[in-house]
């Protein structure tokens, strides 16, 4: 098998007196579609900010396509990252959110041009067109000079995948991109994400509560439970074959 | 009839100042505001501990005070020379209404939701790129209608250098209230009107700024 393209080593995470994650040992493979599932409050959210480099792991080490992601090497000791460092490392991960975090001052398109442009530093009629394309395949090719506030959320949540894919990520994070959504807007963004997953060969991770959904699309599948991954594996082995009591509860709380 | 347009030609004569003071003094304190409020944020301890012990010393001492320590008390004490009374009017005036503004800097910087900042941060923006791109220009937005507050306020302010002598509106009606004090009423009812015009124009931008400050911003 191909090289992991994330590894996580025994990080762990505490906000204050808090551990929320206790020790996650767990590999990504290059195009793999990963779906993490849990209780709320369990550090679903966490693991893949830590990634994103939004949050830093209090101990343990995330390896990014070999390269340490939160610790970096400086006269032969390895000491805690600098931006620079990270800048260099999470330029491959993309990442959708909760509540969408367009930037509202700019339109859509503009959404999706700045950071190639201001980031990669790319020819701006190349980002330009690309982007168009980006927005006309999640299906607002209509809305390009509209603001974010003139779009419903199932919109804005599809503007966000599309602005996060135009840097071409290797890794694509989800964090419950549908549950701020309004019920009848979910299935049109589950959509784009079928089609994401179905037709490029990026690595994806889900936190999500759309069971089914996740099942449905995922390689592996995590059960998180009190800060530990209580169980893994192929969808089928986790949901069918699992005699972990807890997850067998938690799935049962879904299927009513 | 005749008194009072003898009476609106004798105030007017002081609009030059009232207006040249108020411009340079508004420019002034946006600059002070900006560079002071940003410092405020800055990692450098030192930095922040300095601007605000300016803030607060402008914020809590008399702006009168201030003009006269400008005026009398610093050409003396550090054989300092401010220029004319017009600059020494500007600089007091902007260092006292540029303390207020850096705080409504600083807190429309810190206004903007932690989303935007991760969002760019998922883009991989450095930490410049990310307040030059993202929180700047939204900040902006929401700094605006209380600049435009903070500056009809300075307007009302600039009535203050009449005190060290400079021909404003305000010094014009005194003259001739000094020469006729029967006709105090209807010389104070005019300079109020003339502020009052003075302000439209700003109370239009104001208003103005909070529709833009609606639009386009997350918090």
């Amino acid at each position: 098998m191909a090289e992991p393209i994330v590894r996580y080593e025994d990080v762990h995470k505490s906000f204050g007196d808090v551990e929320v994650l206790k020790g996650i040992d767990l590999d990504i493979y290059p195009a793999e579609k990963v779906a993490i599932i849990g209780p709320s409050g369990s550090g679903k959210t966490t693991i893949i900010r830590m990634l994103m480099t939004l949050e830093n792991p209090t101990s343990g080490d995330i390896i990014v396509d070999g390269t340490n992601l939160w610790k970096m090497e400086k006269n032969g000791e390895m000491v805690e990252a600098n931006e620079k460092h990270l800048r260099s490392v999470r330029g491959d991960i993309g990442m959708v959110f909760q509540h969408f975090n367009l930037f509202p001052h700019m339109t859509i398109l503009e959404n999706c041009m700045t950071a190639p442009i201001n980031v990669k530093k790319e020819d701006k009629k190349e980002v330009r067109e690309r982007s168009i394309q980006m927005l006309e395949r999640v299906g607002l090719g209509d809305k390009l000079n509209n603001y974010p506030s003139q779009l419903s959320g199932g919109q804005k949540q599809r503007v966000a995948m599309a602005r996060a894919l135009v840097m071409r990520p290797k890794i694509m994070l989800f964090d419950e991109v549908t549950s701020a959504l309004d019920p009848e807007l979910v299935g049109e963004v589950l959509e784009v994400i079928r089609d994401i997953a179905k037709n490029d060969d990026m690595a994806m991770v889900l936190v999500t509560h759309e069971m089914d959904f996740a099942l449905d699309i995922a390689d592996k599948v995590l059960f998180l439970d009190e800060g530990v991954i209580a169980e893994q594996g192929s969808a089928s082995d986790v949901i069918e074959h699992s005699s972990n009591e807890r997850l067998q509860g938690f799935l049962s709380r879904f299927r009513g | 009839m005749d008194n009072i347009i003898s009476i609106i030609t004798q105030v007017a004569k002081g609009l030059n100042i009232t207006i040249s003071v108020l411009l340079a003094a508004a420019l002034l304190s946006y600059f002070i505001a900006f560079v002071a409020g940003l410092c405020r944020l800055s990692k450098n301890i030192f930095l922040r501990k300095f601007t605000g012990l300016y803030i607060e010393i402008f914020r809590g001492t008399s702006l009168i005070v201030q003009l006269f320590w400008f005026y009398y008390a610093i050409p003396i004490l550090f054989n300092i020379d401010l220029g004319s009374n017009w600059s020494i009017g500007v600089i007091a005036i902007a260092m006292n209404y540029g303390a207020y503004l850096s705080e409504v800097v600083r807190g429309s910087i810190l206004s903007v939701a932690d989303g935007q900042t991760e969002a760019a941060t998922a883009l991989n923006m450095s930490s410049f790129q990310r307040m030059r791109l993202i929180i700047f220009p939204q900040a902006v937005r929401m700094m605006l209608p209380e600049f435009g507050n903070y500056t009809i306020q300075m307007l009302k302010g600039t009535s203050l250098v009449s005190l060290i002598g400079m021909g404003d509106i305000l010094y014009h009606g005194n003259i001739m209230r000094s020469t006729n004090l029967s006709q105090a009423p209807l010389i104070y009812l005019i300079i109020l009107i003339f502020y009052f015009v003075l302000a439209l124009p700003l109370i239009w931008l104001t208003r103005k700024g909070e529709k833009i400050a609606k639009k386009g911003v997350a918090s």
